[in-house]
């Protein structure tokens, strides 16, 4: 191994080496480096000297590229000669939320192409945002012999059939993961493509596609894969042929069940139970979509070393989740949907001690007084039995100050921290005061909060406390929020650790935007939509900053002044030479 | 000219409390683009007006069963409806197209392009959502961070730049307000503008 790692070397490193009054090794120093797994640190490692430097970007396995613009793969694979796994992500987050137009870019194709050249060892690929093609897929499996791990999130622009060509020709395989994609789910035959002699699946998620499988194909698959720890099935999985799949793989650590919902015969049933009482090793459990909670007590055994628990699409109410959740003492992550209510949020602050994560989805986001959802008693609830608790998702149609300052008094340790008050612009519900203090209590309490997501009636206030207490800030989100360019320049004159800013519907325009221009080149990206910004303004901006990348998005027959859609983020890759017609960079 | 609107205005109970914009039966019901705009009052012609408005695309709207209508005064009281802003709340599709599903409710909603006049920006709503007027204009007023001041039906709106229209059917730009709240789906084809002025 030694010998390999010399010879890749130019003479220039070696002559270095021999000039070098350093008595390590560069062959020392780089086995010592490629312990360092740390993206910060190996950061710092790689600025120490020209030989640090040289030594870490050979030993680097693993990159992570948190905005694909910012770099070009040529830039990227001069630097890193022997990298296995790459993590990219695309669009900008809003994306999801339809703010950014379909075809507007973050195309995998172009990477893939330099990596079958560059990396042809490549083993794993881990994409969010990103858009990809059937095509590319295929490229993919044809391209890397040893690939092995693929993890799709958030991705759109492919089907079934590029799934069927991964699962065909990546004789490697050890990970397929699908989550919450843009996928033209055709069909379940992609599942019958792993060969009969393909045995390497460690991972396989499918829990959000929706087309029936052949579950024979799917059984032999779990039979015969002795090293599958995570299996998440989708809804078309009944009980019984869940049972089926747990006899074959007893050993797995993350469980995604299907439906959940069958009537069974009561032999059915006790061996279902039998089955989740053998798997001695689940941590993870999801799924449930539909769940007819007559057979929830199957996962009680199952249930003691649970640590996480994602039922983000299971619609329980308070007494299933409750009578579960006894049986779950050592949960830490909980994922939930909002018909469980403040009674199920209370049956959580008294059964899970230890728990770190909370995520509560609205099961009716935009219905209109049917739904009742979880409230500030949740919250509260929750925060005072759960004392551990550092991040938070909480989707509400009600909070009050008061509430809020409670949870984070309860809870100093919040790293993430994302509050959506459903209705914008809505004021705390019982003083009808805007929900400044609210957020100001979260700044001032947690001095580790990292991720910060606002919303309800918020003045320039809010933006205050933030800038003045937020030190540890790297992403803020915004909606519907702030007075006046204030606000915005607060936070950028006042987070040092920003990294990323995304707006929405905020009354901020130029002069808020021109307090960024120190500090954007610190920054992966801003997003600015619906906000009193112009053209001219995103101009300067350009102008005065060429190693940023400022990119509009402007409707058809708006005004041309206006800039609707604004995205600057840095990069070292020059400008998009792959923009759509509807984005313009300046 | 037939005004469809004008001839139901006699058969419709104004005493009922609750709007409901129902969707019919009949799977006919599609999903339909329309228009609404909020000009500044500036006491213009309405050429001018008309001329300001022909760049929107049009659709038209028409329920094949009557609506009932409520009296604006019973749903003063009734907080600001969430209006479907586009992506709002923050959800990935994949779950919003998940829950929706579940529950097999028709997917469809009313969707209305609402323009501002001096803003470039034009948003979206669901009008399936609102039961009155009221609510439509308290919703559009927080969207659009304007007023509309107070409606009296000899002189519209008073006491303030901004005045939300729409157009019928036939072409005529109305006020909202002027005739109860009814509206009816039609096919997406036969569909015709709704504009403010």
């Amino acid at each position: 191994m030694m010998c390999k790692s010399k010879k890749k070397k130019d003479s220039k490193h070696e002559t270095n080496f021999m000039n070098s009054s350093s008595a390590f090794p560069d062959e020392v120093l780089e086995r010592v480096l490629s312990m360092v797994k740390s993206r910060k640190d190996r950061s710092s490692v790689s600025l120490v000297c020209k030989e640090w430097y040289n030594a870490e970007r050979w030993s680097r396995k693993n990159v992570f590229i948190g905005n694909c613009y910012s770099v070009t793969p040529e830039i990227l694979t001069r630097r890193f000669p022997n990298i296995r796994s790459v993590t990219l992500k695309g669009k900008p987050r809003f994306s999801d939320f339809n703010l950014v137009p379909a075809n507007w870019g973050a195309d995998i194709h172009p990477w893939l192409v330099v990596f079958a050249e560059k990396y042809p060892f490549l083993e794993e690929l881990k994409l969010k945002r990103m858009f990809v093609t059937d095509e590319s897929l295929e490229f993919l499996a044809f391209s890397f012999p040893n690939f092995k791990a693929l993890s799709l999130l958030s991705c759109d622009g492919f089907s079934t059939d590029g799934l069927a060509a991964v699962a065909t020709y990546c004789k490697n395989l050890t990970e397929l993961d699908i989550q919450e994609n843009g996928i033209d789910d055709k069909n379940g035959n992609w599942l019958s493509c792993f060969p009969e002699s393909f045995t390497s699946l460690e991972v396989l998620n499918f829990a959000n596609l929706n087309n029936d499988v052949n579950f024979d194909a799917l059984e032999k698959l779990v039979g015969r894969c002795k090293s599958l720890k995570t299996l998440k099935v989708n809804k078309s999985i009944t009980l019984e042929q869940l049972q089926r799949l747990l006899v074959r793989a007893p050993q797995l650590c993350e469980l995604g069940t299907g439906s959940f919902s069958q009537e069974l015969t009561c032999q059915q049933h006790s061996e279902l139970k039998r089955a989740f009482n053998n798997c001695k090793s689940l941590h993870t459990l999801s799924g449930l979509w539909v769940a007819s909670t007559q057979y929830l007590e199957v996962l009680y055994p199952a249930c003691t070393n649970l640590t996480f628990l994602n039922f983000s699409y299971a619609p329980l109410d308070s007494e299933d989740l409750s009578k579960l959740l006894v049986h779950c003492p050592n949960l830490r992550r909980l994922w939930v949907v909002d018909t469980v209510e403040d009674k199920g949020l209370e049956a959580v602050g008294t059964y899970c001690p230890l728990l770190e994560e909370l995520r509560v989805f609205p099961a009716d986001p935009f219905d209109e007084g049917v739904a009742h959802g979880v409230t500030e008693s949740g919250f509260i609830a929750v925060s005072e039995g759960c004392r551990k608790l550092h991040y938070v998702l909480y989707f509400c149609r009600q909070m009050t100050n008061a509430a809020v300052a409670t949870v984070v008094q309860n809870c100093p340790d919040f790293t993430h921290f994302r509050l959506c008050i459903m209705t914008p612009g809505q004021p705390d519900y019982l003083t009808d005061e805007p929900m400044d203090e609210a957020f100001g209590a979260v700044v001032k309490n947690c001095t580790k909060l990292q991720r910060l997501a606002v919303s309800g009636s918020l003045t320039d206030l809010t933006f205050e406390y933030i800038g003045r207490h937020a030190k540890n800030l790297e992403t803020l989100s915004v909606a519907f929020a702030g007075s006046s360019d204030w606000g915005m320049q607060c936070v950028l004159y006042g987070c040092p650790k920003l990294r990323k800013l995304e707006i929405r519907d905020s009354p901020f325009g130029n002069a808020a935007l021109f307090s960024g221009l120190g500090k954007y080149e610190s920054m992966r990206s801003l997003w600015m939509s619906d906000c009193k910004v112009t053209m001219n303004g995103c101009r300067f901006v350009a102008q005065e900053r060429p190693r940023l990348n400022v990119e509009v998005i402007n409707e058809e027959g708006g005004d041309d002044s206006r800039a609707e859609r604004v995205y600057i983020y840095r990069s070292v890759a020059g400008p998009r030479r792959d923009a759509p017609p509807f984005v313009l960079t300046l | 000219m037939e005004n469809s609107l004008v001839n139901h205005e006699t058969e419709l109970n104004l005493k009922a409390t609750e709007l409901r914009l129902g969707l019919p039966g009949c799977d006919e019901v599609n999903k339909l683009q329309c228009n609404f705009s909020i000009l500044r009052s500036n006491k213009r012609s309405s050429s001018e007006i008309s001329t300001e408005v022909d760049s929107m695309s049009k659709s038209k709207l028409n329920t094949s069963n009557g609506s009932e209508i409520t009296s604006h005064d019973d749903q003063d009281n009734a907080p600001p409806s969430k209006a479907q802003i586009v992506g709002w709340p923050p959800i990935r599709s994949y779950r919003k197209n998940n829950l929706q599903q579940k529950k097999g409710e028709s997917e469809v909603g009313m969707y209305v392009k609402v323009s501002m006049a001096g803003a470039p920006y034009l948003r979206k709503i669901d009008l399936k959502f609102y039961k009155s007027y009221s609510e439509l204009l308290k919703v559009l007023e927080n969207m659009f961070k304007c007023t509309f001041g107070e409606y009296s039906e000899r002189e519209g709106y008073n006491g303030s730049e901004f005045v939300p229209t729409y157009e019928d059917k036939d072409g005529d730009w109305m006020l909202i307000g002027d005739v109860p709240w009814e509206l009816r789906i039609m096919k997406g084809s036969e569909a015709k503008g709704l504009g403010c002025f």
